[in-house]
């Protein structure tokens, strides 16, 4: 018993030490299977929660949201414009304060529900010139690789931290998007007859150690949301929420969804819907 | 009774009873948005989004089937059941614990072929010393005490392991054999995991 707590203390100390020198060299998984006493492990949990504590004040995201400013504010792309000067996240032309939390959002000049991701997307298309398929070949970080998407998404989400979620879902079409996303959840198919509510339509489950939120309630919901985009200190990675959607897909054994796409937008919708009114404390750090 | 044509006609009867406008129009436009978003990858092939008859069923009745439909379909899923030709249902404990630990299998980022994991532990306490356990099932800990005097206890459980929606139509459980995610052999191991008196799941 007590060798497993110190093992599983040694592990946090060692990704600690590890993210400290070199943030982008992923880290070696202790030893998975090896499973420690449920002491242990919410002992490890609750080191994670200090080393998370302490991180805030230096935390990695941030690296990525100046990157993302750079990006946001400079001229790029066949058109030669900045986003700064071109993109509308819901709020006028290059306003980004609160609007990370106010998205997802119906845009008439898209005529579409997009979420944060998605709509900056559109905007490097649409203003920029970037072709979208480039865009989405490889739209998520690796240990050694980040998008520029992803630090564009964290600057933008870096805007709205401490900002109350007010996704407007009295707007029809967003009232629509939340229903379909709602309906999206509740979809079972597949080899293992998943949904998405089987693990998070129910309170107080788990999957091994892993709590499972219950995304149809406002507390439930919100867990969803919080600290993403996030540092992931398994592999050092920055992830986004669209990210976040396709690795509970993978996990429920379905295909991939689409990069940017309705599925993921009215997904999206329904969750950081139900997390209306709680305050979003900006890009965080995941294990 | 026993066809398999009046649970059919049930389920179809269902379908046509259900309010169409209550539900049906965000469920079929949130159908229509699946399979327009989705793209295969890996092994996880797009087929894998079309519902068959029981998701469908399960899906357009929020979990919940009217008695009758639930009954008769789940008698289907039973005989459709394939038990050992050798009779004998308990196999090795200790290879079922192996197998109940892995979680891998199916998704996009695992290498295609079979057996996979059975998943026990994601979801169900069983052993003592597995402490890292999952909840969306029930614990599975002194199976044979509690459960174990029960007749053909042993046909339930493989039955059980083979087709969990034999018995609960809209269980959270899959279908392990029934999809030929797990054989004959691993089936019967995890059978003894939760039967086999010297199994840590009975200590």
């Amino acid at each position: 018993m007590k060798q497993n707590l110190i093992g599983a203390l040694c592990a946090i100390v060692i990704m600690g030490g590890a993210f400290a020198q070199t943030p982008k060299k992923p880290v070696a998984k202790p030893a998975a299977q090896t499973a420690p006493v449920v002491e242990a492990k919410d002992a490890a949990t609750i080191e994670f929660e200090k080393f998370r504590a302490e991180m805030e004040d230096s935390n990695p995201a941030e690296l990525f949201e100046m990157k993302g400013e750079e990006q946001w504010k400079t001229k790029r792309g066949p058109k030669n414009v900045a986003l700064a000067e071109s993109c509308d996240l819901g709020q006028g032309v290059g306003k980004i304060d609160g609007a990370y939390v106010k998205m997802p959002r119906y845009f008439a000049d898209a005529d579409a529900v997009m979420d944060a991701e998605r709509r900056i997307v559109w905007c490097m298309v649409e203003k920029q010139g970037f072709k979208f398929d480039d865009i989405a070949k490889k739209p998520f970080a690796n240990a050694n690789f980040t998008p520029d998407i992803t630090n564009l998404v964290t600057y933008v989400a870096g805007h709205s931290r401490n900002m109350k979620i007010a996704v407007p879902l009295k707007e029809p079409k967003v009232r629509e998007a939340w229903e379909i996303g709602k309906e999206i959840a509740a979809y079972r198919a597949g080899p293992y007859d998943f949904s998405c509510n089987t693990c998070h339509g129910t309170d107080g489950k788990r999957i091994r150690m892993q709590n499972l939120p219950n995304l149809s309630t406002p507390a439930g919901a919100m867990k969803g949301v919080q600290g993403w985009p996030g540092y992931r200190m398994t592999g050092g990675v920055m992830l986004t929420h669209q990210w976040r959607m396709g690795d509970c897909f993978r996990q429920q054994r379905f295909p991939e969804p689409k990069y940017a796409s309705d599925a993921v937008a009215y997904l999206l919708t329904y969750m950081i819907g139900n997390a209306n009114g709680q305050v979003y404390k900006g890009p965080g750090i995941k294990r | 009774m026993k066809n398999n044509i009046m649970p059919a006609a049930m389920a179809t009867l269902l379908m046509i009873a259900l309010p169409a406008a209550a539900e049906g129009d965000y469920r079929a436009k949130a159908i229509a948005v699946i399979k327009k978003d989705f793209q295969p990858r890996g092994q996880a092939s797009i087929d894998r989004l079309a519902e068959d008859g029981l998701q469908a069923v399960c899906n357009r009745t929020g979990n919940k089937p009217p008695e009758g439909v639930g009954r008769a379909m789940e008698a289907d899923q039973l005989a459709d059941v394939k038990y050992p030709a050798d009779g004998k249902l308990m196999g090795d404990w200790k290879a079922g614990e192996k197998l109940a630990q892995s979680g891998r299998g199916f998704t996009w980022s695992d290498k295609p072929g079979l057996p996979v994991g059975g998943n026990c532990y994601n979801c169900h306490q069983i052993s003592p010393k597995e402490t890292s356990f999952g909840t969306i099932g029930p614990s599975l800990y002194q199976f044979l005490k509690l459960r174990g005097t029960q007749p053909d206890i042993q046909k339930y459980v493989y039955s059980k392991i083979y087709n969990a929606k034999a018995y609960n139509l809209c269980s959270d459980m899959p279908r392990f054999g029934h999809i030929g995610a797990l054989g004959e052999k691993q089936i019967k191991d995890l059978v003894a995991l939760l039967l086999d008196p010297e199994s840590p799941a009975n200590k």
